[in-house]
This record gives C-alpha cells, sequence and structure tokens, in this order.
C-alpha cells in the first residue's frame, strides 16, 4: 500500500498558480526528496500531504485516508527548516509534546522520550532549554519530537537548510539511521541537490511557474549509505542526472534565466 | 559551530531565589551609591542655601519624622496598599479575562480595541472625584479600589492581547499537524508566549494602582488613609509629616513592584535574558 497518493493536485494563489497537475504516490519506507529551485511549490506541495494548506483541487490520499482525516489521526511528524521548539519547554518536554496531546501516561511519555533522546544522541540534555543548545542539537530535538509518536510518515521541509555544510552531512548520516531504525516513510524537501541523492530513495525533481514535477528519478545506491557513498562514482552519476534535470526544468521556461539558484 | 561532541552551549541556569537576590544587590550597588549621593546633596543643598521648610524639609528631618510616626504611618500605608492591591488584581484579573476573549474572537478585537485605546487616553484620575460618589460616597475603600483597578486595566489588556497575539507563525503551523484545538493552542502556545508581555504589563500597573488609590484619596477618604494623611498635613503646613507620607507610599509602590518582578523572575526563568 502506498503512503501517499496525490492525484491531479493544483494549488492557486491568488493570481499564482503555485502547484499544476501533480501525481505522485510514495511507497511504504521510501525516502522521496523533493528538489527544485525556489518557488517550485515543494514547500507547499509538503504542506498539502500534512494537509496544512489545502490543495485548489485534486486529491491527497494518506495512509488510505483524506489527509485531513491522516492530520487528525496524527499520521505524520513534521520537522520544518527552523526546528519550532518551545522556550518555556526543556528539552524533554519539547519531545513529549505531541506525547501529551496524545494523552499518552506519564510513565509512558518519560520511557518514550528517553529513547528519542537516545536514538539523536542527546541524553543528558532533557532538562536543557532549547536556546541552550546549537542549531543542529536544537534540529535532532525537533527531529526526535516528531518522530517520538511513531508517526507512520516523517514531513521534512529543508530541516537542515539552515545548518553548516560539516553538521549538515553528520545529521544527514543520522537520519538515514533513525529512518532504518524507525521504518518510516520520508518525504523531503530540499535546495541541495548532494542532499537529496546521498539520502534518497527516489528524488522528485520539480519546476517552477507554475510548480511541477519534471523528472522522478530513482537512486539506487546501495543501503545503508556511509562517507563513502559520497564519492563513489555512481553517486556523481546521480548528482549529475539531477543537476541537469534542474537545468532542464528551468529552461522550459524561457521567461526566467537560468539562475545560479537552481544549481544551489 | 560544531555539534560533534554533544556540548550545550550555555549551562543550565540554577540557583534559587537566594542566589538571584544576591546577584541583584550587586547590580544596584551603583544605583544605590547615586542614591545616597542625592541624598546628601539634597541635605547639603537645603543647609547650604537656607531653603524654607514648607519648600523642601531636610532628609534627615524627614527621616527622623517618618521614624517617630512610623506606627502611624505604617498603619495608613497598609490600609492605602489594601485598597491599591484590590483594584491592582481586579483591573489587572479582569484585563487578561478580557484579552483572552478577545484573542480568541479576533473580530470582537478588532471591534473594542480602538475604544479601548482611546478610552486609554482618558485621564481615569480625574474621574476620582466622582466614582468617589458612586461608591458609597468617598469614604469606603470601595471607591479607591474601582480608580486603581481602571488604571490598572488598560496596560495589562494591552500587554496581554499583544502577547496573545505575537504567537511565531510555525509554532501555530506545529500545533496544526497536532491536530490542536483551541483550548489546546492557548494552553500550550498562547499563553505561555503572552507570559513576558503580561508581565511587562502588571509592572506597569502595580504603579498605577498605587497612584489611583491615593489620588482617590485625595478627594476624599477614610481618615486613616496614606492619602488624607498627606493632604491633611500639608494644609496644616506639617510638611515634614506630609514628605514622610509621601515616602510611604513610595515604599509600598516600590514593594508591590519588586513582588511582581520577582514573581517574574520565577516564572519566567524560560525566557533568555531573564535568566542570564
Amino acid at each position: 500500500m502506498s503512503v501517499v497518493e496525490i492525484s491531479r493536485v493544483s494549488k492557486q494563489f491568488g493570481q499564482t498558480t503555485a502547484l499544476q497537475g501533480i501525481d505522485l504516490e510514495i511507497g511504504e519506507r521510501e525516502f522521496v526528496s523533493l528538489i527544485g529551485p525556489s518557488g517550485c511549490g515543494k514547500s507547499t506541495l509538503l504542506r498539502i500531504i500534512g494537509d496544512l494548506i489545502e490543495p485548489s483541487s485534486g486529491t491527497v490520499v494518506v495512509n488510505g485516508k483524506s489527509a485531513r482525516q491522516a492530520r487528525n489521526d496524527r499520521d505524520y511528524g513534521i520537522v520544518f527548516q527552523d526546528p519550532v521548539l518551545y522556550d518555556w519547554r526543556t528539552v524533554a518536554k519539547n519531545v513529549a509534546l505531541p506525547l501529551e496531546m496524545a494523552r499518552w501516561s506519564r510513565q509512558k511519555r518519560n520511557e518514550r522520550v528517553r529513547r528519542m533522546l537516545e536514538l539523536v544522541e542527546l541524553q543528558g540534555f532533557e532538562n536543557h532549554r532549547p536556546w541552550q543548545l546549537s542549531g543542529g542539537m536544537q534540529q535532532r530535538v525537533s527531529i526526535a519530537r516528531a518522530l517520538s509518536f511513531d508517526p507512520a510518515l516523517l514531513l521534512m521541509d529543508e530541516p537542515f537548510g539552515a545548518l553548516d555544510e560539516m553538521t549538515r552531512e553528520r545529521l544527514n548520516i543520522e537520519l538515514l539511521k533513525i529512518w532504518e531504525a524507525s521504518g518510516s516513510t520520508i518525504v523531503f524537501v530540499t535546495h541541495s541537490i548532494t542532499e537529496a541523492v546521498f539520502l534518497s530513495t527516489r528524488v522528485v525533481v520539480m519546476s517552477p511557474r507554475p510548480g511541477q514535477i519534471s523528472e522522478l528519478i530513482p537512486v539506487d545506491l546501495p543501503q545503508p549509505r556511509t562517507a563513502a557513498t559520497r564519492e563513489a562514482p555512481s553517486f556523481f552519476e546521480l548528482v549529475t542526472h539531477v543537476r541537469e534535470a534542474l537545468h532542464l526544468g528551468h529552461d522550459l521556461d524561457r521567461a526566467a534565466p537560468v539562475t545560479q539558484e537552481a544549481k544551489a | 559551530m560544531s555539534t560533534d561532541v554533544p556540548v550545550a552551549v550555555q549551562p543550565v541556569p540554577r540557583g534559587g531565589l537566594g542566589r538571584m537576590v544576591g546577584r541583584r544587590v550587586v547590580d544596584w550597588l551603583p544605583a544605590l551609591v547615586v542614591f545616597v549621593g542625592l541624598v546628601a546633596l539634597w541635605q547639603g543643598l537645603i543647609v547650604w542655601l537656607h531653603v524654607q521648610q514648607f519648600l523642601l524639609p531636610k532628609p534627615t528631618s524627614i527621616a527622623t519624622t517618618f521614624w517617630t510616626d512610623k506606627s502611624e504611618l505604617w498603619h495608613a500605608g497598609w490600609y492605602t496598599f489594601q485598597e491599591a492591591l484590590g483594584g491592582f488584581a481586579l483591573g489587572s484579573g479582569f484585563a487578561i479575562l478580557v484579552a483572552l476573549v478577545l484573542a480568541r474572537w479576533r473580530p470582537l478585537a478588532t471591534a473594542l480595541l480602538p475604544y479601548a485605546v482611546a478610552a486609554n487616553a482618558i485621564p481615569i484620575i480625574a474621574f476620582a472625584p466622582i466614582t468617589n460618589q458612586w461608591f458609597g460616597g468617598g469614604l469606603t475603600k470601595s471607591s479607591k479600589i474601582a480608580i486603581a483597578a481602571v488604571l490598572c486595566f488598560f496596560p495589562v489588556l494591552v500587554n496581554t492581547l499583544r502577547g496573545l497575539t505575537s504567537v511565531r507563525p510555525q509554532d501555530l503551523e506545529l500545533m496544526r499537524s497536532y491536530a490542536a484545538g483551541n483550548v489546546e493552542i492557548f494552553r500550550r502556545v498562547r499563553i505561555p508566549t503572552a507570559l513576558p508581555f503580561i508581565f511587562a504589563g502588571l509592572k506597569v500597573a502595580t504603579v498605577l494602582a498605587m497612584i489611583g488609590a491615593v489620588v482617590g484619596e485625595y478627594f476624599g477618604g477614610a481618615l486613616n488613609a496614606i492619602g488624607v494623611l498627606i493632604l491633611s498635613r500639608s494644609r496644616v503646613f506639617q510638611f515634614n509629616e506630609a514628605w514622610a507620607g509621601v515616602l510611604v507610599v513610595c515604599l509600598f509602590g516600590l514593594a508591590l513592584y519588586i513582588a511582581v518582578a520577582l514573581i517574574e523572575r520565577l516564572a519566567l526563568r524560560w525566557v533568555p535574558s531573564t535568566s542570564e
């Protein structure tokens, strides 16, 4: 069964067509990256899957039900570019937030929070405040929170976009381990070609004005992926493939000159 | 910054009230020096320039009167402080409730807030003689409580509403992803976000409450109220007594302010700027 089924989804913001005719099916345990230049609607698409934005037309099915129902059932966890941690809560309490809202018992909550902080390697920081942590650590708390209630689906909107390259590469490897361990399906929005290729089982290349899918690229790099993966010739071939797909998508739009952002 | 070794960027704040007060004393040392210097200057100028007592008494004579009349002054101050405290609690409490309602039903706020802001510009003190008549002829505590409450209401309302509505959009988006209802969003996001704003309003209100009570008493109040005492003593040229009364008002007002500020420190230890 597929976890996400998007059919003929379009989204209008006033006069602007943010998304047009999107069809996409995401299977169980897939790691799908949405990549494209700014304004291609990849974040909008992610929010439509999460029912944070309603599509103008088309349907979205998540876990076999409507996106609205899936949100109400808390079927997905979400990680934003900004960690969105609440300063008035400690690290442990931030991770426990969705569990509190799902009315878990205190004992179950504590046990789960402990395991999640172990998973993101933040043991010992339970009682810290979010602002006492570095950006990378904050984002790990955010990931722990999103995974704490075992959602079948994890939506990630440029989660490592604000981090430096070194931290980002390290968190990429951590995220793959978490993906392995948790068995969830991940939809991941990114600007970075190498990040998309390194993480994904499939890369969805999008183009702007109007936002649409220009190519689906399966990534058959062996699992588990390690630092060595980044140096394999097949990795470079795939990166080149994605880069060319991005440029092709851009060149179709004669009104917009090819800019640096497509390569970024 | 590297996160290779998980090291906290900043230490966990610790230390209880005692340590907090200790740190405060050191912080306030410069201010204390200025205070002592100003009082000495005041005393010196009066002695050197032979300023008449009805213009400005010497700090030492105010202090002497303060000491000899301390029982009477203390009781009068306490009486007025109760009025101020009552007005503070009533006005602030009601303001917070109204702010919650207005934040929940935003069109209501759009309709009413302009009037609240306009009403805030009215010098409410001007109504003191009238409210004195409304609430039992001016000798009662309730008339002063009413003035203090009205004075406290607006700053707390405006600040609370501002706080409740200045939630970051991404904080709300996260709550939406959990399918959170309105009550839950208020409880878990809006109210915690608003707390620093609410305390800012409350601190302004403490001072206003004391002013409201004392000025209300100037237009008639119980004989054992500090406002009445200040008024009657200055009418019979007992300026040392009048000034000592003002000093008592200051001390009580300050006490209320400090009490609220301390509660704020304890309640908002999670705010980065208050924990440093």
